[in-house]
């Protein structure tokens, strides 16, 4: 499992503009670049990320090799009622990885 | 007679301008920053810093070696018993008679205590246990030992400091004690404090240490780098740490 760091604000009051920051240890390995022996690294990204919120998606990336290591992703959205905002990053292998974060709307 | 006054009065700013810089004149790399570089160092789930330190915790309760044992069996709480003793590193051993800095000295009680194989230099469980352990001293001021057996050492530094070196022929107090704040090429020119080390780089997109910052520099003048764990690469760090005596701590610092 890769290191994660999120910040969801754990309360809001509804309607209010929340920001959403996450960041993901990951080499982003772009597939260009040698290895000391001169083979080529294999390139190694993740390549999508989805975010939802009750079950309703709210943001969606694609990566390409082009992005730094350890992507940082942060987006805004409205605080509608209490739940659950789910964070789900997939590589170019298919395997993901998902974290979950509670919201309490007041 | 007048023209003659300015040009010594402009003879004696230039040899002012040369000496070490006043504790008061002193700035961190953060303060030559961009904004947004700053923003991501201030805010901890911005910084990619604390991905090595999230993962250093983990190491830190992980047992390991022949002995059986974590830095948690031995230390306890690293929140309380590492408070501020990066802030100390270099620190002189009496055993190996020689001072050595805070990854040394994690390998050495790897080694030692915990009968475990030394971790290589700049890799990730290094790189994460230092940061761990530097990031409890943030906040605290650099005090650096005055023990009297580091005075040769520190000696050794300030000398490297100041000599010229590689094809470049420049010196690290050239560029640093009398350059900073200008530009080269389009970065500009920090004091080189080490107050945020191991830091993330946005070059390196990762976690490093600061014998791997020295290494840059000089090959950046041409010089033969010193090997990882070199004494003279600790002499440099233990000057540098007494240079920038009294300054906070910022590990893990984000810089460009």
């Amino acid at each position: 499992m890769a290191r994660v760091l999120l910040n969801v604000p754990p309360r809001a009051k509804r309607g209010e503009i929340v920001e959403i920051k996450t960041l993901i240890a990951h080499p982003m390995e772009t597939g260009y670049r040698l290895d000391n022996a001169g083979g080529s690294i294999p390139r190694d990204i993740i390549s999508l990320f989805v975010c939802t919120y009750n079950g309703e998606e709210i943001f969606r990336a694609e990566l390409f090799p082009a992005i730094a290591a350890n992507p940082f992703l942060a987006f805004f959205t409205t605080a509608t009622e209490s739940g659950e905002i789910v964070f789900t990053w997939t590589n170019d292998h298919g395997q993901t990885q998902t974290e979950t974060r509670p919201i309490t709307v007041e | 007679m007048k023209l003659l006054l300015a040009g010594v009065v402009s003879l004696i700013a230039t040899a002012t301008c040369a000496a070490e810089i006043t504790p008061e004149a002193r700035r961190s790399g953060y303060d030559f920053a961009a904004a947004a570089t700053r923003a991501m160092q201030d805010d901890d789930t911005a910084n990619p810093g604390m991905l090595w330190v999230l993962q250093g915790e983990t190491l830190w309760g992980t047992k390991a070696g022949a002995a059986e044992q974590s830095c948690a069996d031995c230390h306890g709480d690293a929140r309380s018993s590492m408070k501020g003793v990066a802030a100390r590193y270099p620190a002189f051993d009496l055993a190996l008679a020689r001072p050595l800095d805070l990854e040394q000295r994690i390998n050495q009680c790897r080694t030692a205590h915990q009968r475990a194989e030394a971790l290589v230099w700049e890799s990730a469980d290094l790189s994460a246990l230092t940061a761990f352990v530097a990031h409890q001293s943030r906040g605290l001021p650099i005090a650096a030992r005055s023990d009297p057996e580091l005075g040769p050492a520190i000696d050794l530094g300030r000398s490297l400091f100041q000599r010229r070196e590689g094809q470049l022929n420049l010196s690290c107090s050239q560029c640093h004690d009398d350059n900073w704040g200008k530009r080269l090429a389009g970065n500009v020119i920090p004091q080189g404090h080490p107050t945020g080390f191991p830091l993330y780089r946005l070059e390196w997109q990762s976690l490093g240490s600061l014998q791997r910052r020295l290494r840059n520099c000089m090959n950046g003048v041409r010089a033969e780098p010193f090997e990882y764990g070199a004494p003279k690469a600790v002499a440099l760090e233990l000057f540098l740490m007494e240079r920038a005596r009294g300054m906070p701590i910022e590990t893990p610092a984000v810089r460009p």
